[in-house]
């Protein structure tokens, strides 16, 4: 029998999995967006979770609204990440200090 | 072991593995490929509870746009994969110092051993001819109508955005001003010369 915890475990796992791939991958901005991109995975799989075994459709509507925030994240990261390589030639964490920070 | 077990620790061990796939991929493009395959069985799971139009979702929006925008901005740039694989370990003893205590928090806390997770019951089975996608149709349209409506202005801002980002203007288009075009009039480029003909002699 699959509980609710099995499924609250398996996203425990995922998200640690995306905070160690922001760890590892710090220089290299593409592999950090695609690790944010796992830790809302493994919050959507949370809610659904919740939502089937609460038995409440509202989970699903979040899940739905945080698609839509993802994808607009996406897509305006990407623009950035563009942005910066047409100027800098690269997407070197390390080479994005014109800030001076 | 049941069906449903069965599925649920094949498609999870997949996840597991092609998450870890994704963060030490040495290429880029493998590394979208991995994720592909994390959504591929994530909308499985899915599936499995219930979330039918959520699950289709995620296979067609999310792997058929997003994850092909990744992959033509990853074929697009042309990096330089050792400078970003220098120190690549450096920094894995405090991750995993951090993801340690994360994971051991949260299986305590949801492990199902003290905190009743694992005695909820399971809900009880859909009646016949349940739609999963008028049910949450029907929610959308009604009670979520308002934050459904910001959803949609997030989305123009983001194209908008995402287009005044990479939008650029190159100096040597010959490129004309339609309004300045169709303010030319008549008298401005034509003269009409009226001359007397020559005789020759």
């Amino acid at each position: 029998m699959i509980s609710l915890s099995h499924y609250l475990v398996l996203g425990a796992l995922l998200f640690a999995i995306g905070v160690v791939g922001i760890f590892l991958n710090r220089k290299n901005l593409i592999v950090i967006l695609m690790s944010i991109e796992l830790m809302l995975l493994a919050v959507n799989t949370n809610f659904i979770a919740f939502s089937h075994y609460l038995d409440d459709p509202a989970g699903q509507i979040f899940v739905f609204f945080i698609l839509t925030v993802a994808a607009a994240e996406a897509a305006i990261g990407l623009a950035i990440l563009l942005a910066l390589f047409r100027n800098l030639r690269t997407i070197h964490a390390d080479d994005l200090d014109s800030l001076q920070g | 072991m049941t069906f449903n077990e069965f599925v649920f620790y094949t498609f999870s061990a997949i996840l597991i593995l092609a998450a870890l796939g994704v963060i030490t991929a040495r290429n880029p493009v493998y590394a979208v490929l991995f994720l592909v395959l994390a959504f591929f069985t994530s909308a499985a799971l899915w599936m499995q509870l219930q979330a039918e139009f959520l699950a289709i979702v995620l296979v067609l929006v999310y792997v058929g746009a997003v994850m092909v925008l990744f992959l033509f901005v990853v074929m697009m740039l042309d990096i330089n994969l050792d400078r970003l694989r220098e120190g690549y370990w450096n920094y894995l003893a405090p991750a995993l110092v951090v993801a340690g205590v994360m994971v051991a928090v949260m299986v305590t806390v949801l492990g199902g051993r003290y905190f009743g997770f694992g005695e909820m019951p399971a809900p009880p089975s859909l009646p016949a001819g349940y739609s999963n996608t008028k049910e949450l149709g029907r929610l959308l349209y009604t009670d979520y109508v308002y934050p459904f409506e910001i959803a949609a202005v997030i989305l123009l801002v983001a194209i908008v955005a995402a287009i005044a980002l990479t939008l650029r203007r190159r100096r040597d288009t010959k490129r004309i001003d339609p309004a300045r075009q169709i303010e030319v009039r008549r008298e401005d480029r034509v003269r009409v010369v009226s001359m007397p003909a020559e005789k020759q002699d």
